[in-house]
């Protein structure tokens, strides 16, 4: 893991400090709200419904187990009791008081962890692959690009008053698992044919009311030069993003509207002109920061891999409910002898993404027990534990099930993302996690989970999407008629490699019809389903009209298409 | 109206107008800024009033504009609208960066202590500020920070050439070793 | 300024569709909280300010943003509001649940 130096400790120190000088501002009446605004959300704070809301960014989802011991404190401390996972790899709570925020930065940055531009109209918190540094696929780690990123990107002069809000994503393996294409910039690592590595730059994705996918505006881009490219994108935002109708600051709308070809142009005419220049990225810092990122210390377990193999074997034909969880929750890790652990924040019923502090203080000590004292957290809100040796599976999981977060549903349809809604949110139109607990319930039976399959259901309160619903094989978006929550279904949403936009299927549902409606939904795809085809597979085959026929009634169905 | 340079209250000694008529009047008086719009009708008729001339420009307003004729111009005004609106950053890194501009550059508008360093940064070092008394909390902000992560126009040493300097010290059994120029940063 | 303060004549009236009062956020904590008949905030939603025509919504909101600064509150706006038998009730998803808190079962507990 990336540690700070002396420099990093000064430099979050010195934040904290300034953002109490605002707090004080502030109460004294030295800074209006409308002042002290942008300030707050620069450092995570936003005022909600019920409370403020501090946003704890977790760069590029690695915890340590200090840190998330770190956070279950401040949980307990300062909030009540409990935290809640983003997709971006943040931790959210939901009751600070403005008066305590300054100190809950002072403990942040005792385990080298802050707030700095988890919102607001700047670069935000850089995600990567929650399965960096273990993944099979991986060409190069990303952690090391999204770090020097954070640096960079941390109260940069520049772009810190942008159109609107700027999100970055990296990866370094051809499976996305970081959305990449959902950015405003993707990055995906590649090789060019002499094997040094590089980025794909993707730019102008996002969701909200315009999803709109990433384009890919340069094929390869030398990672020595990442940050001088980097800033040319920034700077033709900065002086051309819209900046008179917030619905249309992204750079998503100013790549559509130049044109895909035009705008890449103007990057690398901006870029021609800074390339080579003090920007570009020096090896030796590339080293120093990767140096952080090296393996921990693996037992070399690749001569026991048969018997361990078979000892995992035994346990599972032992227990079913073992093997479920292993079957849907446990994937391969490129180091033999050693699994990939996801730790479900998705109990049947449950609040997606929310641990109580003792859940993390018990994750923070299996972590250390079984995976090198690491932690990851994934844009499924699920915690990871990377680095598991196979023979500690079985007591992994026996501790996990007794602290109710051995759900065995990754990647099943009660894995569900789900925004806080309107029992949060200030911006939302209709409740999210009611829907979600409601859903879930549904569909408790392992057997019948495992049967349905691969699946991703995503359900945003509102159109700024939040739960990333455009994306979800099956998306729900809450909208508010009359002072009602009704609720409207996307299918067909992609979110990897391939990503792509739902198409939405016909009229809203109300509360107590969307249940059903998700249910019906599954049961076409189990009529038409083919041999071992996923729900996307069926979906992109059959299309939406049998989906329709079931939701809708076959009149109904054929007005609407 | 108070204004700040070289970190303290100075005397404005221009004066700012958006009408060729008042920018003859004033002329004999002192310095004078126009804006674009004025600066394009009435360029040769302006430089010969034998006043030194600044420029206003609005955010949106690129430098490009003007590149041939900088050398025209003692002072550009960089106008905020509103605070959040961060497009005279781009400009004033574009004047002094791309265009070597090193007259006075002035921040106009909504000009406030929390934005100062960002300002100071970008290459700024004039500023102009609603009251006396907001010029004297702003000051304050100038030291919030020790050090920065990016190379900018405050020519402060970065984080990344501490760390080379650090690196280099260590490497050479040396102890000491400060103000390591930033050939680079991130 | 037609102020009722006696609920029981808003119950009876036929105006509730004009029936409103001012809710903010507390600055200190981002509490919810709502104006009252002596120009202070409450927490208690029983206790807030009721008028029941526009321009009297009107002065209340005026009166509710000139003091914000100085009253520690953020954001004062008006909502609709129902009241039956004595209690207030607000109107709309949105207002329910800023009163009764998130309807999910982590925060009740703990309440």
């Amino acid at each position: 893991m990336y540690r700070y130096d002396e420099f990093d400790h000064a430099f979050v120190a010195e934040r904290v400090e300034q953002f109490r000088g605002q707090v004080a501002r502030r109460v004294a009446g030295e800074l209006t709200e409308d002042e002290f605004k942008p300030l707050r959300l620069m450092n995570g704070l936003y005022l909600q419904l019920h409370a403020y809301m501090l946003r704890v960014a977790i760069p590029y989802g690695t915890l340590s187990a200090k840190q998330m011991r770190k956070l279950a404190h401040i949980a307990r401390t300062y909030d009540r009791g409990y935290g809640h996972f983003t997709t971006r790899q943040n931790i959210q709570y939901n009751w600070p008081r403005l008066e305590d925020v300054p100190a809950i930065l002072n403990e942040l940055a005792s385990v080298e962890m802050h707030a700095i531009q988890t919102s607001g109209n700047c670069i935000r918190n850089t995600t990567a692959d929650p399965l960096a540094g273990v993944a099979a696929d991986e060409i190069d780690d990303p952690r090391v690009y999204a770090e020097i990123i954070r640096q960079w990107s941390t109260l940069h002069p520049e772009f810190s008053f942008l159109p609107r809000k700027f999100k970055i994503a990296v990866t370094g393996s051809p499976n996305d698992r970081a959305v990449t294409r959902g950015h405003d910039i993707g990055l995906r690592m590649h090789r060019d044919l002499a094997g040094n590595p590089g980025f794909e730059v993707m730019v102008g994705g996002g969701q909200g009311r315009t999803p709109i996918m990433a384009k890919t505006i340069r094929n390869f881009l030398p990672v020595d030069h990442l940050l001088s490219y980097l800033e040319a994108v920034l700077r033709v935002y900065n002086q051309l993003g819209r900046r008179d109708n917030i619905y249309k600051a992204r750079i998503k709308i100013l790549v559509q509207s130049e044109g895909t070809d035009t705008f890449a142009q103007m990057v690398e005419a901006e870029w021609q002109a800074i390339k080579d220049n003090a920007l570009d990225l020096p090896k030796e810092e590339r080293d120093r920061i990767k140096a952080y990122f090296g393996p921990p210390g693996y037992d070399d377990l690749a001569g026991d891999c048969p018997e361990l193999n078979l000892a995992l074997d035994l346990s599972l034909a032992a227990n079913p409910r073992f093997a479920a969880w292993v079957e849907a929750n446990v994937q391969d890790h490129k180091q033999p002898g050693y699994a990939i652990a996801t730790i479900s924040l998705k109990p049947h019923g449950g609040i997606p993404g929310d641990a109580s502090a003792d859940q993390m203080d018990a994750v923070a000590a299996l972590s250390e027990k079984f995976s090198f004292g690491e932690i990851r957290v994934s844009y499924k809100q699920n915690l990871i534990l990377p680095d598991v040796p196979k023979l500690g599976l079985l007591a992994l999981w026996r501790a996990l099930d007794g602290l109710d977060l051995a759900t065995a549903n990754a990647g099943r349809i009660s894995d569900i993302i789900a925004c806080p809604g309107l029992d949060y949110c200030n911006l939302a139109n209709a409740r999210s996690i009611p829907i979600a607990q409601r859903i879930s319930e549904r569909f408790t039976d392992l057997a019948r989970e495992k049967d349905i399959g691969e699946i991703s259901l995503n359900i945003s309160g509102c159109i700024n999407a939040c739960a990333h619903h455009h994306v979800a094989n099956i998306g729900v978006l809450g909208v508010n008629k009359g002072g009602t929550e009704y609720y409207q279904v996307t299918l067909g949403g992609v979110a990897d490699e391939n990503a792509r936009v739902g198409a939405i299927i016909g009229p809203a549902f109300d509360e107590w019809q969307i249940a059903g409606a998700v249910e019906d939904i599954v049961d076409v795809y189990l009529r038409q389903r083919q041999t071992n085809e996923k729900f996307i597979e069926t979906y992109q085959r059959v299309g939406p009209q049998p989906f329709k026929e079931k939701l809708y009634g076959t009149d109904r169905a054929r007005q609407a298409s | 109206m108070a204004l700040i340079e070289h970190g303290k209250l100075a005397e404005d000694i221009w004066h700012d107008t958006d009408d060729f008529a008042d920018a003859q009047a004033l002329a004999p008086m002192g310095p004078i800024i126009v804006d674009l719009d004025t600066w394009r009708r009435h360029r040769d008729e302006i430089l010969a009033l034998d006043s030194p001339v600044g420029l206003r420009l609005q955010p949106g307003q690129t430098p490009d504009l003007v590149a041939s004729d900088l050398h025209h111009f003692d002072l550009i005004a960089l106008e905020f609208a509103k605070f959040t609106d961060g497009r005279a950053y781009s400009q004033a890194r574009l004047l002094r960066e791309r265009h070597g501009f090193k007259g006075k550059l002035r921040a106009v508008g909504d000009v406030l202590r929390d934005q100062l360093t960002f300002m100071l940064r970008c290459g700024f070092d004039s500023f102009q500020v609603a009251t006396d008394s907001r010029a004297a909390a702003i000051l304050e902000a100038v030291d919030e920070f020790a050090h920065w992560y990016q190379l900018a126009l405050d020519r402060s040493a970065t984080i990344p050439s501490l760390r080379r300097a650090a690196g280099a010290t260590e490497a050479a059994g040396e102890t000491g070793a400060t103000g390591v120029a930033a050939t680079w940063a991130y | 300024m037609t102020i009722i303060r006696d609920k029981t004549k808003s119950q009876n009236s036929n105006s509730q569709n004009f029936t409103q009062a001012v809710t903010a956020n507390r600055l200190t904590d981002g509490y919810v909280v709502y104006l009252t008949d002596r120009d202070s905030w409450s927490e208690r939603i029983a206790d807030c300010q009721i008028v029941d025509d526009r321009s009297a919504a009107d002065d209340l909101l005026q009166r509710a943003t000139d003091q914000a600064a100085d009253d520690l509150v953020v954001g004062p706006y008006l909502f609709k509001v129902a009241t039956e038998g004595g209690r207030t009730i607000p109107i709309g998803q949105r207002e329910i649940l800023r009163t009764t808190g998130p309807s999910v079962g982590t925060d009740l507990n703990l309440a």
